[in-house]
C-alpha cells in the first residue's frame, strides 16, 4: 500500500476546499485536494444564478464562473486535485485511507481540512420512496450539470432559498412548477427569490405540505393539504396535483463523518443544520491539526464557504510554519470582516448566534486556548 | 429528457456519444456522464426493486450518499449510478433486491 | 400573507420605490428589494450615483430619485432580478416597463405577451418593443401596457 506524506490534505473541492487549498499553497505549503466526484467545484457549478454580496464576494457573478476562477487559481498554484477518490477512513489518528476506484493509497498529511459540505434532509410521507421524489439539490445537479430533466410537472416542497432558486431554475428548463408548498406560515427564503417565481405564475402555498405521493411505479400525482397552527393537516383541505416530479427542499445537514473519524467533538445547533463539529474562529476543531470550512461546519452559503476556507487555509499554513502569526492574523481579519456581511440582518444574525455558540463550546472543551 | 437549449447555459455542446444497454435495450448516452443521467434522459426512472416489499426505487440524492439509485453494472450489483460514469458497451440491469456478486 | 396588496405595500414603503411625482417626471428605476440581505451590485452599477446601499451591505437599497435618469443599467446588474424601469408617460395612453428576463424562447419585438402582476395573475396584454441582452444572459424586455397598470405589471408569462 502506497503511503504519501504531505503538508496539507483538503477533503472536498467545493468553494471551501478550493479556497483553503489556494491560501495554503500561496504561502508555500504542499497541498492536495481529495474529492470523490468526477468533477471538482462542489455545488458551485450548478449555481447558474448570479451571486449576492459585494464585489469582493463576486456579487453579480454566476456560480459556475466563480467555480472556474477558483479552479484556475488552484491550478496556477499547482495544487493537485485527486478526483474520483474517496477518503474512506482515518487510521492511526493521522493517516487517511483513500480509494481511487482502483487501489488504496494512504495519505499522511501534517494537517487536514475537512470541507465535505452537506447532505439534503429527507422528508418522509406515504409514497416518499417512489421514483420521481428527489432532493431539490439532486434535481439541480441533473438539470444544470447533466442537462437532463427528471420530470415535467413539479411540486416543490420547501420555500427556503434552495426551494425558491431551484423552482426558478426548473422554470428555465421549460418545466412546469405546479406549486411550492411551505409548512411554515412564512416563506423562509429571500423576498426577491420568491418574487421571481410568483410573478411567473407559480403559487407559493404557505402553511401547506405534501401528504402523499401517488403512482404505480413512479410519481403520478401528489396530495397536498393545509396545516393548522400546530402543523397538523386540516381535514378537508386536501388537494391532488398532477405532477411527475416532487422536489424536497427541507434543509441541509453537515456531511461530517470524516470529522467523527478524526475524533472531533460535536455540538447541536439546529439553525446551522444540526450536529456540527466544534471549531473556533480560526476554523480549527477540537482535534488539533484538523480544520473545517464550509457547510460541514454549519449550513450557510457558498460565499461564507469561501471565506471560511480561506481562514482554514491560512490557519493551517500558519501552524505549518509557512506564515508568521502576525501576518496570518492580518489576513484572517480581512476574511472575518468580509464574513460579517453574511451574518447580520434578519437572515444572517441567527447564523452568527449559532457560530458564537460553537465558539463558546470550543473554549469550554479546549484548554489553553489563545 | 435532454435540455438542448437553456437561457443561461446555452445550447447543449457536442459530446462523444456512447451506447449502453439497459435490461437489453440499447440507449444513447454521452461519454463521461453518470449512468443515472443517461437513464433519466431516456425516460427510465425505476432503477431497482427492494428485497422485501418489491418497491420501485430510483434517483434520490444524486450525490452518492443515499444508495437508492444502485443497479447491476456489468454484472456487479449495488453500483451507485449517480456517481458512476457511463462507458461504451456498459451493461446495466434493474436490480432486484440485494443482487448477487458474479463469480 | 402572499397577496398582491401585501407585497405592494411592503415594496412601496421601502426606500427603493420612487414617489408618484418622480414617476410622472419620466423614466425611473423601481427597486423592489425590501429586505435586509447582503447585496450591493446595484449601487456599483448606477453611473449616476442614484442608488445607495452603503455599509453594512445589508442596508435596503435607496433610490435617490433626482439623480436617476432612467438609463436602466441597474436592471441586469441586480442578482435578484428585482429592479424595473418604468416610463409612465411613454405615450398618452401607454406606459413602457422594462424588466429582466431569463427564459427561452425570447419574445420578438412586436409580439403580444400576457402581462402578470406580482402574484402571477394576468392583468393585461402587453406589446414587446425592445429585447436586449443586458449582461451575462439577463435580457431586458420592454413592454407597452395601458398606463393604469404601471404599479402592478411586473411579469411576462413565459412563452412556450
Amino acid at each position: 500500500m502506497k503511503e504519501k506524506e504531505i503538508d496539507l490534505a483538503v477533503v472536498g473541492s467545493g468553494p471551501a476546499g478550493l479556497s483553503a487549498a489556494i491560501e495554503a499553497a500561496k504561502y508555500g505549503a504542499s497541498v492536495e485536494i481529495i474529492d470523490e466526484n468526477a468533477l471538482p467545484g462542489g455545488q458551485l457549478f450548478k449555481q447558474i444564478h448570479k451571486f449576492f454580496g459585494s464585489k469582493e464576494h463576486y456579487a453579480g457573478v454566476r456560480g459556475y464562473d466563480i467555480g472556474r476562477k477558483l479552479l484556475d487559481e488552484a491550478e496556477n498554484l499547482k495544487v493537485n486535485i485527486r478526483l474520483n477518490t474517496i477518503a474512506f477512513g482515518v487510521f492511526n489518528k493521522n493517516k487517511i485511507g483513500l480509494f481511487d476506484q482502483r487501489s488504496i493509497l494512504v495519505s499522511k498529511p501534517k494537517k487536514i481540512i475537512v470541507a465535505t459540505g452537506a447532505s439534503e434532509n429527507p422528508l418522509a410521507f406515504p409514497g416518499w420512496s417512489l421514483p420521481g421524489v428527489m432532493g431539490a439539490g439532486a434535481v439541480q445537479t441533473m438539470i444544470n450539470i447533466h442537462r437532463v430533466l427528471p420530470g415535467r410537472k413539479v411540486l416543490m416542497v420547501g420555500a427556503g432559498n434552495v426551494g425558491l432558486i431551484v423552482s426558478y431554475q426548473l422554470l428555465q428548463t421549460g418545466a412546469d412548477v405546479v406549486a411550492i408548498v411551505e409548512a411554515m406560515p412564512k416563506i423562509g427564503g429571500y423576498f426577491v427569490h420568491a418574487a421571481k417565481v410568483l410573478r411567473i405564475g407559480v403559487p407559493i402555498l404557505t402553511s401547506h405540505t405534501i401528504i402523499e405521493a401517488k403512482g404505480d411505479k413512479e410519481v403520478e400525482s401528489a396530495t397536498i393539504a393545509a396545516l393548522d397552527q400546530n402543523l397538523n393537516p386540516i381535514k378537508g383541505s386536501e388537494k391532488e396535483l398532477e405532477v411527475d416530479l416532487i422536489c424536497i427542499a427541507v434543509g441541509l445537514r453537515p456531511e461530517a463523518d470524516l470529522c467523527r473519524m478524526l475524533n472531533c467533538k460535536f455540538t447541536y445547533i439546529p439553525f446551522l443544520g444540526g450536529h456540527v463539529p466544534i471549531h473556533n474562529g480560526d476554523m480549527e476543531t477540537t482535534t488539533p491539526g484538523v480544520y473545517v470550512a464550509g457547510d460541514v461546519s454549519g449550513i450557510e452559503e457558498a460565499s461564507v464557504a469561501m471565506e471560511e476556507g480561506r481562514i482554514a487555509g491560512i490557519s493551517a499554513a500558519e501552524s505549518l510554519g509557512y506564515i508568521s502569526s502576525e501576518e496570518a492574523e492580518k489576513e484572517k481579519i480581512k476574511c472575518k470582516e468580509r464574513l460579517k456581511a453574511f451574518r447580520i440582518g434578519p437572515f444572517g444574525s441567527p447564523r452568527q448566534e449559532g457560530k458564537d455558540k460553537i465558539f463558546e463550546e470550543y473554549k469550554r472543551r479546549v484548554k489553553n486556548v489563545k | 429528457m435532454r435540455i438542448v437549449d437553456h437561457p443561461i447555459l446555452g445550447k447543449l455542446k457536442e459530446r462523444k456519444k456512447v451506447f449502453i444497454e439497459v435490461d437489453g435495450r440499447k440507449i444513447e448516452a454521452y461519454e463521461g456522464e453518470p449512468i443515472a443521467a443517461a437513464l433519466l434522459a431516456a425516460g427510465v426512472r425505476v432503477f431497482r426493486y427492494t428485497s422485501k416489499g418489491k418497491e420501485p426505487r430510483g434517483l434520490f440524492c444524486a450525490i452518492g450518499r443515499c444508495t437508492d439509485c444502485v443497479m447491476i453494472v456489468d454484472g456487479i450489483p449495488n453500483v451507485r449510478t449517480c456517481v458512476t460514469s457511463v462507458r461504451d458497451g456498459m451493461k446495466i440491469e434493474t436490480q432486484k433486491g440485494l443482487g448477487k456478486w458474479r463469480k | 400573507m402572499l397577496n398582491e396588496q401585501n407585497i405592494l405595500n411592503k415594496i412601496k414603503s421601502s426606500p427603493g420605490y420612487p414617489s408618484k411625482e418622480r414617476f410622472l417626471k419620466g423614466p425611473v428605476a423601481v427597486i423592489e428589494c425590501p429586505e435586509e440581505i447582503p447585496c450591493n451590485p446595484c449601487e456599483e452599477a448606477c453611473p449616476f450615483g442614484a442608488i445607495k446601499v452603503g455599509e453594512p451591505i445589508t442596508n435596503i437599497p435607496m433610490l435617490i430619485e433626482d439623480k436617476c435618469v432612467g438609463c436602466g443599467k441597474c436592471i441586469p446588474a441586480c442578482p435578484g432580478l428585482a429592479i424595473f424601469l418604468v416610463n409612465i408617460n411613454y405615450s398618452e395612453k401607454e406606459t413602457a416597463i422594462s424588466l429582466p428576463y431569463e427564459f427561452l424562447p425570447l419574445p420578438n419585438v412586436g409580439d403580444e405577451v400576457d402581462v402578470l402582476n406580482r402574484e402571477g395573475k394576468f392583468i393585461c396584454k402587453g406589446k414587446v418593443i425592445k429585447v436586449i441582452e443586458g449582461e451575462d444572459h439577463t435580457w431586458i424586455i420592454t413592454i407597452l401596457i395601458p398606463k393604469e397598470f404601471f404599479e402592478v405589471a411586473r411579469g411576462i408569462k413565459p412563452l412556450k
